[in-house]
């Protein structure tokens, strides 16, 4: 009875988002897991017209032996690669050149940040005309510019090729999202003490030692969450893909417009499972993450 | 010798320096290509704003795309705007309620609460986006500004959440326990002592909830049609929708649906990296 007074008033505070939190995520996700166990293929279907039958894992086992769905999955390891490792080198050298004093810093942090506050849409009407797949005489956009400078062999299809055309699209992800990653990383620099860079070098540490046994230990807290942001992002990545490439052009597939194609035909039992896999793959990245996390602050 | 030691580490040091700058200036063209292509096609007539003509300046500058924009795009604007307000304030007011609550109050499984809140920040949409839709239908909500509040506010709590947990965690203890001696109670040390001191908080939270529900298109394309949606769905449908595309109309809408939230970043710039840098986390 105690209890229920002390701890009482704070817990009907926070219940209404507790309540929503339950309903639309953990409520919707048993839902969506459970359509994705039945027979909803048709319009029929998915609106109840129809009845619909459970199959098991049948639509699971369908997806993972179709080559269709198998190349998404391909395509969003190498994104995934790709834009981790492009955000986390260009981001680490930004910050690591605006560390030291410089001048205009603020003018540089601000220029670096500045594509985040765009929308993936936005940039997106620009790329489409930079990634341009048109070779040759009549190239256009980032084909045209190495022709005009006579650096022609740079001349490549980008998105358009089907086995490496992913990549194309991490380039404006990176554009985007580097100042990002290089704000995390700044953070981290600063938070390093000058005393132990300092006492380090006293004691004869060459840079490389300095940055061996005292920078880079004390940037991988910056660099794990980094990775889990970018990570999470880059197995969510819709927007970019649908205003570059848009969703009928299958070099690009990735199983978040499999699931957009899925819906637009009213196959809703395939779209909820590949919803239900995008899950599993990132609790696989986060779960960890998020008990590594609590585990720290009980400390 | 003193001197001449001096001389050459001031050498070597601008030399580095000189480095230091090549590398940070080629960043800032990469960063700019687009901007420019953008702007420069942005200001050219319909002959000139064609694909191979991208990278040279406008020969006659022009407004006319700039007015089919903003007659295209005024009323998505709008219609964003109505919807991204509601949704920042009433996100960061939840999510500073249960950030007091959760640093300052623990009942028993608060960790593990807070924990599974988080979560919800990770998820992909995508897992439940089927069910949200046929939810969205049961409730007979109406498609378009009010269901993307909803959205937004519900989704929007775990990182306004955290952002204002992280936040509390560093306000002393001896501030609020000094209310509690006065016998203040849970709601009025709240409103009296951490509200008045959350503001730099709900800066950083309104700049974020801001921009990511101004940029976003996922939902935007599920739950609203180009005649009620939001900016993002009215330039998409304005730059891939069309058969003939107008690019240079195209590009003047790109930078147009950007300015709100370049706008808020340039004012309130410092608050937006402080914001990144307090370890705040979303996709």
């Amino acid at each position: 009875m105690r209890n229920l007074k002390k701890w009482g008033p704070p817990f009907l505070l926070i219940l209404p988002s507790l309540i929503l939190i339950g309903v639309f995520v953990y409520g919707l996700i048993i839902v969506n897991f459970n359509t994705s166990l039945t027979d909803a293929h048709t319009a029929a279907t998915s609106s109840g017209n129809a009845p619909t039958n459970y199959t098991g894992f049948s639509n699971y086992v369908e997806l993972l032996s179709s080559d269709a769905f198998l190349f998404s999955l391909r395509n969003l390891l190498i994104f995934t690669l790709v834009f981790l490792c492009g955000t986390l080198l260009i981001g680490f050298v930004w910050a690591w050149l605006l560390d030291k004093p410089i001048k205009g810093e603020g003018i540089f942090r601000s220029i670096f940040l500045f594509p985040m506050a765009v929308s993936f849409v936005a940039s997106g009407v620009v790329w489409k005309w930079l990634l341009s797949p048109i070779e040759g005489e009549t190239a256009t956009g980032l084909n045209r510019l190495f022709q005009m400078v006579g650096l022609d062999f740079l001349q490549n299809p980008w998105w358009s090729d089907v086995s490496v055309g992913i990549v194309a699209i991490t380039i404006p992800a990176i554009w985007q999202l580097s100042g990002y990653i290089m704000a995390l990383f700044l953070a981290g620099f600063r938070g390093i003490p000058d005393e132990l860079r300092e006492a380090a070098r006293v004691d004869g540490a060459s840079e490389w030692q300095l940055y061996k046994s005292i920078i880079f230990p004390q940037l991988s807290p910056v660099a794990l969450s980094a990775i889990i942001i970018i990570g999470h992002m880059s197995l969510k990545s819709f927007d970019l893909i649908m205003s570059i490439a848009n969703q009928s052009v299958y070099s690009t597939k990735v199983p978040a417009i499999d699931m957009y194609v899925f819906k637009t035909t009213y196959d809703y039992a395939n779209s909820a499972a590949v919803g239900s896999i995008l899950l599993v793959i990132v609790a696989v990245l986060v779960i960890p993450y998020l008990i590594h996390d609590t585990r720290q602050r009980r400390k | 010798m003193s001197t001449v030691t001096k001389k050459k580490t001031e050498e070597r040091f601008s030399i580095g320096r000189t480095i230091r700058y090549v590398l940070l200036l080629l960043s800032v063209i990469f960063i700019f290509i687009p901007v420019y292509v953008l702007i420069v096609t942005s200001f050219k007539n319909g002959a000139e704003a064609n694909p191979l003509h991208a990278w040279y300046l406008p020969e006659s500058w022009v407004l006319d795309n700039w007015e089919l924009a903003w007659k295209q795009l005024s009323a998505p604007i709008l219609r964003t705007l109505q919807m991204v307000i509601p949704a920042a304030l009433i996100s960061s007011m939840l999510g500073s309620i249960n950030g007091f609550v959760l640093s300052r109050w623990r009942f028993p499984y608060a960790n593990l609460v807070f924990t599974l809140l988080l979560f919800g920040m990770f998820i992909p949409y995508q897992a439940v986006m089927v069910p949200l839709m046929k939810l969205v239908l049961g409730l007979n909500l109406p498609t378009g500004v009010p269901t993307l509040i909803l959205i937004h506010v519900v989704y929007g709590i775990p990182i306004t959440t955290l952002i204002f947990r992280n936040y509390y965690e560093s306000v002393p203890n001896e501030l609020i326990e000094a209310a509690r001696v006065d016998g203040a109670g849970m709601l009025r040390t709240y409103w009296s002592v951490v509200l008045p001191i959350s503001i730099p908080s709900f800066v950083v939270v309104i700049i974020w909830q801001f921009t990511s529900a101004w940029n976003d298109f996922l939902f935007a394309l599920f739950f609203s049609t180009p005649v009620n949606g939001p900016v993002t769905l009215a330039l998409n449908n304005l730059a891939n929708g069309s058969i003939l595309s107008n690019y240079g109309a195209s590009m003047s809408g790109a930078l147009l649906a950007s300015l709100p939230t370049l706008i808020v970043y340039i004012l309130l710039g410092k608050y937006f990296v402080g914001g990144l840098m307090s370890g705040s986390v979303k996709g």
